[in-house]
């Protein structure tokens, strides 16, 4: 590194400007020539039969341009949207893997609330709506199932012919259930939890928005999408949906206003909208509303289990079996399968050296809409059930639930003097020291006199409660060979190219893609320090499958660690270069030259030249080396040697009102360690926002189908998103291990806040209730007052 | 069709609006002012806030023909002579602000507080801008800044 000036600084962002002042340019803010608008006739029904579809009226009121409906769909033969992943079933059976088609077509059926039959296409966003209200679809409503566990009963309704008990795939990893089986049964104290970790709305702020663009002239398509990855949609798109050339269509990610996962996955509008604008020659724009932001952005979570730990007399875990139901909803999503499998069974080794574990799992279809990957995606579901048993294992066995971790932590290891940690559950962890994490996070609450101040309350009749929670997840998930091995129909490198302009600016193209993250500042950091150049000379493309080489994107907090990694590579690259020219213009061998501050310079002379005076030489190439190509412009794919692991333990102090039941928030600390930070700052942003989607599912938030399908919550009057007179200041502070295998030292800091923080308002909720005499072993997330309340009484 | 006269940002504007059109779509789709952003349907979400003769209100509740003949700021016009108002320069400062999506909404909110409220609580900011989701910043920081701008108010110090 030649000087670190921006690494490690809190750097204010360089995005910022443009939103404070309004001139963020999201893709609803986007109006091209000639523009026409969408809007969906939708399934009112979870399950329901289409017996015909009336258009010919609407087609004939103001503005309407075109009407599509399922039938023309069918009829052009385009495919259906695909899934990303394969998991197959135990006995080798191929995974089910039903069409989802971009309309319903007649005599099909729709299969959850908002599927749609028809796009209205007008002059006006109005007239839009005013005539897919016009289109008149008749309908044969049919029973629905969308419990995962009730779906796959006998006589369960099934959502797809081809998938019989509702099953996309059942799925088991660990050690041999009988070794499991024995383990249990031989432990002197079992802990025993069934919960539903309840479906959550990752609910974006920015409502998705599409404009698909064919231009007649270039026989081109140019996609603006609010997505967290441009070329995998592309790919996807291309190559699996519409079967148009990949090299014929740009898609470009303007501003992206945030994902949480949600804004990974292909979605049929985005097909459509590109597909329908050849038919029309003009380009479309659609813009969900939140109602159907609420109904159609893939959910979360959404797990029923049994989960049970063993320990031996002293507090040693002995065995965990888990036995979980996991809703996919109606159709595959881009990464439906993987989340409950690969990011939620390979996470239950925990911190926790139990030497025997077993997860079995069934993939179920129900008629709701997707689940897929929201913030932390199987890994918040991994650690809620090891913590929860955790702390309750704790209460049963009268034992502290500190000091139960602590005998159960893995020790320190840095993953290069010593190895990695190779689990049960076939991860093998880079590098950890959880019981630095334990002790820091325990010193900032002072244990010892919260123990003390809870008594005291518990005799003044208050409940005062403190809830644990350590984790491990596994991030930048890679590499590519694994990954196949796995089920990934994709590879999971990034790309970056790091192009040295003649005067030394430089522009780098990433793969990856911000919607928040404020990787314009980040990456700038990076590219600065190792040129010894301002950050203002350093610029960051991102977003653009033209001027982007390739890109996986952002998702899984990968875009630092994969897409980081691959920026530094293509800088290596450019200094392996220069550093000829640097020789051969100072006349001396490469190896005698160190690059710092911005230039190279003979070692122990102080001849020298600058890094944009090399630049200008690769340019004007007068004075040259021999055989060396001009110019100064680097690409590079980064492919992990590893996922990288990174942990943190938090801490909830709540109280309980015991009239009401009402949880408040007291404390909230956290103490992450994500590896190395290049921006403190938006470290520091990253791991609030998580605590807050993390604590919102633990007191709030949470998606509610009734029994015939009906989202009775879908809109943000129903539905309590977490408010800022919800949420104390957090506590936060950091321990560093760095990851041994990027070059960064990097972990990935996006998701670690939204996978500690849940069960660990849960964990402070049960204790305060114990304080006060109630052995309560488990509510039912969100915690409102009145299931505080009703557990109480009940108890 | 309606007329209506409103004057934005000290421009006046004459346009012909349908009755039905919001206010928030008259000012992103007629006058191009994308920075006013919406978020939802049922006016909970606060990022389509501006200010109207002054006060914040979320344009989505208001018909274009109800601002007939008012005066109308929106994130555009708060930055006065190329300076950023504090609480703009307070987001940037105490990194109050992610995606940027709920921000300039946000930012209109927390004017208008600051101007009813000049030296509020942690409290009261918590409470004033309940009508304003974030997703990204677990609204800790967006606090910060809000308490950041009320002090560069309380100072005068204009920060670009």
């Amino acid at each position: 590194m030649s000087n670190t000036k921006y690494i490690g600084q809190s750097v204010k962002r360089v995005e910022d400007k443009r939103f404070i002042t309004g001139k963020g340019r999201y893709t609803d803010d986007i109006k091209l020539v000639g523009m026409t608008y969408a809007a969906f006739v939708r399934s009112p029904y979870a399950h329901a039969k289409v017996l015909s579809i009336e258009s010919a009226e609407a087609l004939e009121m103001p503005g309407v341009v075109a009407i599509f409906t399922g039938d023309d769909i069918k009829a052009s033969g385009i495919g259906g949207v695909p899934t990303g992943w394969v998991i197959n079933f135990r006995n080798g059976d191929t995974m089910k893997e039903p069409p989802h088609p971009l309309l319903i077509a007649t005599s099909s059926t729709a299969k959850h609330i908002g599927d749609p039959v028809a796009v209205v296409i007008a002059e006006t966003y109005a007239q839009a709506v005013d005539a897919a209200e016009a289109v008149v679809v008749d309908w044969e409503d049919l029973p629905a199932v969308t419990d995962a566990f009730k779906a796959t009963q006998d006589g369960a309704t099934l959502v797809h012919d081809s998938a019989p008990g509702n099953l996309a795939f059942d799925w088991e990893l660990g050690n041999p259930i009988s070794e499991v089986d024995a383990a249990i049964e031989a432990s002197a104290h079992v802990t025993t939890l069934d919960f539903i970790n309840q479906r959550m709305v990752p609910n974006a702020i920015e409502p998705r928005s599409y404009i698909g663009h064919y231009d007649e002239a270039t026989d081109k398509y140019t996609l603006y999408t609010s997505t967290q990855n441009p070329h995998l949609i592309r790919l996807l798109m291309c190559a699996f949906v519409l079967g148009i050339p990949e090299h014929k269509v740009r898609v470009l990610g303007p501003d992206v206003g945030g994902g949480f996962g949600s804004k990974i996955f292909h979605y049929t509008e985005e097909a459509l909208v590109t597909w329908a604008s050849q038919k029309i020659k003009r380009p479309i724009k659609w813009t969900e509303t939140r109602s159907e932001a609420f109904m159609l952005d893939a959910h979360g979570r959404d797990h029923v289990s049994k989960a049970e730990m063993g320990f031996d007399a002293e507090g040693n875990v002995t065995a965990l079996r888990i036995k979980t139901y996991a809703n996919l909803g109606a159709y595959l999503s881009t990464f439906g399968p993987v989340v409950p499998t690969f990011l939620h069974g390979t996470l239950l080794q925990g911190l926790y050296t139990t030497p025997k574990i077993h997860i079995e799992l069934y993939g179920v279809f129900t008629h709701t809409v997707a689940v897929d990957a929201y913030r932390g995606a199987g890994r918040p579901e991994a650690t809620y059930l090891l913590e929860r048993l955790m702390d309750l294992a704790a209460l049963e066995m009268g034992k502290d639930p500190v000091e139960l971790r602590k005998r159960n932590f893995i020790p320190a290891f840095d993953g290069v003097e010593q190895p990695g940690y190779q689990t049960q559950v076939a991860l093998q962890y880079d590098s950890g020291n959880y019981h630095g994490v334990l002790e820091r996070a325990v010193e900032m609450l002072d244990y010892g006199n919260f123990r003390k101040e809870q008594k005291e309350a518990a005799q003044n009749g208050k409940l005062l409660g403190v809830g644990f929670s350590t984790y491990i997840e596994a991030c930048g998930i890679a590499p590519s060979a694994v990954v196949g091995a796995l089920g990934a129909r994709a590879g999971l490198y990034e790309s970056a190219q790091v192009r040295v302009q003649p005067t030394g600016k430089v522009s780098v193209f990433s793969g990856s893609h911000s919607h928040g993250q404020g990787h314009e500042t980040t990456f700038a950091q990076i590219v600065a320090d190792k040129f010894g150049i301002p950050m203002e000379d350093v610029d960051i493309v991102h977003g653009d499958s033209d001027a982007v080489a390739f890109g996986m994107g952002t998702y899984g907090s990968r875009s630092l660690a994969v897409g980081g990694s691959a920026i530094v590579k293509s800088i290596d690259k450019v200094l392996e270069k220069g550093a000829k020219i640097a020789a051969h213009k100072l006349e001396c061998a490469a190896d005698d030259l160190e690059f710092a501050e911005g230039k190279w310079t003979v070692k122990g002379t102080d001849q020298s030249i600058s890094f944009g005076d090399v630049a200008l030489t690769a340019y004007i190439p007068h004075v040259y080396p021999e055989g060396l190509e001009p110019g100064m412009d680097f690409s590079s794919f980064y492919d992990p040697a590893n996922f990288t692991y990174p942990f943190g333990c938090h801490i909830a102090v709540v109280e309980v009102d015991k009239e009401t039941g009402k949880v408040r928030l007291r404390r909230f600390i956290a103490v992450d360690d994500v590896g190395n930070v290049i921006n403190p700052m938006i470290v520091d942003g990253q791991i609030h926002g998580g605590l807050a989607q993390g604590i919102g599912q633990a007191l709030l938030e949470g998606a509610i189908y009734d029994e015939n399908g009906q989202l009775t919550n879908g809109s943000y009057m129903d539905y309590a998103m977490p408010r800022a007179d919800d949420l104390p200041m957090f506590e936060v502070d950091r321990q560093i291990t760095p990851c041994p295998h990027n070059p960064l030292g990097v972990k990935g800091a996006g998701e670690a806040g939204c996978i500690g923080s849940t069960p660990a308002v849960v964990n402070a909720v049960i204790d305060a209730l114990w304080s006060g005499g109630y052995q309560v072993k488990d509510i039912a997330m969100p915690l409102t007052g009145e299931r505080v309340w009703r557990a109480m009484q009940n108890n | 069709m309606t007329q209506i006269t409103v004057k934005v940002n000290g421009k006046v504007h004459s346009h012909e609006v349908e009755p039905r059109t919001l206010l928030a779509h008259y000012l992103r789709e007629q006058l191009s002012l994308t920075g006013t952003h919406i978020g939802c349907d049922t006016s909970s979400c606060g990022s389509c806030t501006i200010h109207m003769d002054g006060m914040a209100v979320k344009s989505c509740s208001i018909l274009a023909v109800q601002a007939d003949g008012c005066e109308i700021t929106t994130i555009e016009g708060l930055a006065t002579d190329g300076q950023l108002h504090p609480v703009q320069a307070g987001f940037k400062e105490c990194h109050g602000l992610q995606c940027g999506f709920c921000t300039t909404g946000m930012i209109m909110t927390a004017v208008d507080l600051l101007n009813q409220n000049p030296d509020p609580t942690e409290s009261d900011i918590r409470h004033g801008l309940e009508g304003n989701f974030c997703r990204c910043t677990g609204y800790h920081n967006i606090v910060r800044s809000v308490q950041w701008a009320a002090e560069a108010m309380k100072k005068e110090i204009m920060v670009e």
